[in-house]
């Protein structure tokens, strides 16, 4: 230091703070050191223990069902004999009532999302649809098998059908796709909502141009989290009534049905060793079917991500 | 020169010729334009008053942010308006296309005319309105797609499908803003990978795919660097004469650097208008004098 500037006129000490060496340490120090090595510690720990435990139980639903799984098991509807026994007519169930859930609840859960987010504003009416559909995303799942079995069933005779299930799913994975799809448009900056008024661009011509592609990836994660629980969904649909033995392929929307967790819930509570088998080869079926969902969806976003 | 009687002015120069002349870019060329355009600072030989705003108020729910503001705004001429945060002048901006419309709970009161059409009476669209009113936002805000997407964008909402057109539209609107040269190998790549001066420059770009009359400008250089800024100045001079530029900014070296006429806003009052170089030498108002001097704000 040449020349130490002079003090400032009033300032109270010229003497400079005494700084503590960097090398040097304190108990202080080293326990916040060691917290944060805990910290760290506990939340590898945790991820580890649900890494093991989902990998336990698998390892076990593929030991028991591996054997059993082979192109006969696909293509058989099931039986009293656990070795003629498939999953065809479930598979089919499942993937028809997805499509009338899907066809369903994708329009009418982003149109009411898009609806509640850029056009009711913030008015009571639009505040008390908001907090109802907060609340039933939250109701229990047999609650909506109540609904379908007097709504769909009985009230608009469909029976017990492919579209009264499709529906019911439907209803119990709206709130869902609703407050999904509500999230992601709220994630869109609304700089370039004005950026797209300012060019002249209407209101629709901005919704359509602008936010529904950015919200896009969002809205996709939204609906294949939805569609996946209602993949996985049993009780409402044992609670309007679907069928537990079916023996042939469902043909149209007024067919009765079973799906997949039905098929596998019939199975477990059969007393028979090679029925538990066989509803592990059904669970792999399950979770194949989910986790290519889960990959299609991570699929459609990266590529919606990597075009912006 | 105080308010009324630059407005008497220009309700004198509105009676001469009601109307303006059909195709703006026309007059891109004309240097005559450009010499009234100048002389607009004087004040004499103004050139016809396009957009003018007269006693507006504005309230956000029950809070006025602007009082009783009256501005004629000249063809073909910058306008800088100034102030102190929060004095209303970004509000008085977006009066001018109605994008507070946009804001919940925004009340406007008092008229503004655009060629001589009061934007405020029922019936008037203001998805028109905005194609004539150009906006360039104090934030660079492209679009998440490609550069000559950005451009044709504008173009497009109006329903413009050949790609040859659009293509014309793009090359012609960013040469207008000075990118062309910059951006013209890059045209498919996205707009967000340009420079934050690059970016600001497309959304001029954008706002003159349009061909709008007016075109409004929110602090545009408060985001970019001293070179950025610099360009973005260039570009409004030679936008000039073109096109009527109404500009905010907080940078009063700026507003001296670009502006034709400058208009000083206090607390949602309009307190002085005049030629730039007068606000900026010989202030009338004591005001004024303060801001500009750096003594307060």
């Amino acid at each position: 230091m040449a020349t130490a500037p002079a003090p400032l006129p009033d300032s109270p000490s010229p003497v400079p703070p005494k700084y503590q060496p960097l090398a040097s340490s304190s108990t202080h120090l080293r326990r916040r050191k060691l917290a944060s090595t805990l910290f760290y510690l506990l939340c590898f720990g945790v991820t580890l223990l649900s890494f093991f435990l989902l990998a336990w139980i698998m390892s076990g639903i593929f030991k028991q069902g591996i054997p059993y799984l082979n192109q006969q098991f696909l293509t058989s509807f099931p039986s009293r004999f656990a070795e003629q026994a498939g999953i065809k007519s479930a598979l089919y169930g499942s993937v028809y009532v997805l499509c009338v859930t899907a066809v369903f609840a994708i329009p009418v859960g982003i149109g009411a999302a898009i609806f509640l987010q850029e056009y009711a504003g913030d008015n009571r009416f639009a505040r008390f649809v908001q907090v109802n559909i907060a609340n039933l995303a939250g109701v229990p799942s047999i609650v909506y098998g109540i609904l379908g079995l007097a709504l769909f069933v009985r009230a608009l005779g469909f029976e017990r059908s492919v579209l009264s299930g499709g529906l019911t799913l439907g209803l119990l994975v709206l709130p869902i796709i609703i407050i999904a799809t509500q999230e992601a448009l709220r994630g869109v900056p609304n700089s370039l909502r004005h950026g797209s008024y300012a060019l002249g661009a209407s209101k629709w011509q901005t919704i359509r141009r602008q936010v529904l592609p950015i919200a896009m990836p969002g809205i996709l994660t939204g609906i294949i989290l939805s569609i996946s629980r209602a993949m996985g969904e049993t009780a409402p649909l044992i609670m309007m009534g679907a069928l537990t033995y079916v023996a042939f392929v469902p043909r149209g929307l007024r067919d009765g049905f079973t799906t997949l967790p039905i098929q596998v819930f019939n199975w477990t509570s059969r007393p028979q060793v090679e029925f538990q088998a066989i509803a592990a080869a059904g669970i792999i079926v399950l979770m194949t079917v989910l986790l290519s969902l889960n990959a299609l969806a991570i699929f459609l976003r990266y590529r919606y991500n990597s075009r912006l | 020169m105080n308010t009324s009687s630059l407005s008497n002015l220009a309700d004198k120069a509105m009676s001469e010729s009601p109307t303006r002349k059909a195709e703006t870019p026309s007059a891109r060329n004309s240097t005559p334009q450009f010499n009234v355009a100048m002389a607009a600072a004087g004040e004499q030989n103004a050139t016809p008053v396009i957009v003018e705003a007269e006693k507006i108020n504005l309230f956000y729910g029950t809070k006025q942010a602007l009082k009783s503001v009256s501005i004629p705004f000249h063809q073909n001429t910058i306008s800088a308006l100034i102030g102190p945060s929060g004095c209303g002048k970004s509000t008085f901006l977006r009066c001018l296309n109605r994008m507070n419309d946009l804001i919940e709970g925004c009340r406007t009161e008092g008229e503004v005319t655009l060629s001589g059409e009061n934007i405020y009476t029922k019936g008037v669209d203001t998805v028109m309105l905005r194609q004539r009113v150009g906006m360039v936002f104090q934030k660079p805000n492209p679009f998440p797609m490609a550069i000559w997407d950005n451009i044709a964008y504008g173009p497009r909402l109006r329903g413009i499908k050949n790609k040859a057109v659009l293509g014309e539209i793009v090359e012609e609107s960013l040469r207008g803003a000075a990118l062309w040269d910059e951006v013209k190998d890059d045209l498919k790549k996205s707009a967000l990978g340009l420079s934050g001066g690059q970016q600001q420059r497309l959304c001029i770009a954008r706002a003159l795919a349009t061909k709008p009359e007016v075109l409004l400008m929110d602090e545009p250089c408060s985001a970019l660097d001293p070179i950025s800024t610099l360009k973005v100045e260039e570009l409004m001079r030679e936008l000039r004469g073109a096109y009527t530029i109404i500009i905010v900014t907080h940078n009063m070296q700026q507003a001296a650097r670009v502006s034709d006429t400058t208009a000083f806003f206090l607390l949602g009052e309009l307190i002085e208008m005049g030629a730039s170089a007068k606000m900026f030498t010989d202030p009338s108002d004591k005001r004024t004098e303060d801001y500009i001097t750096g003594r307060f704000g």
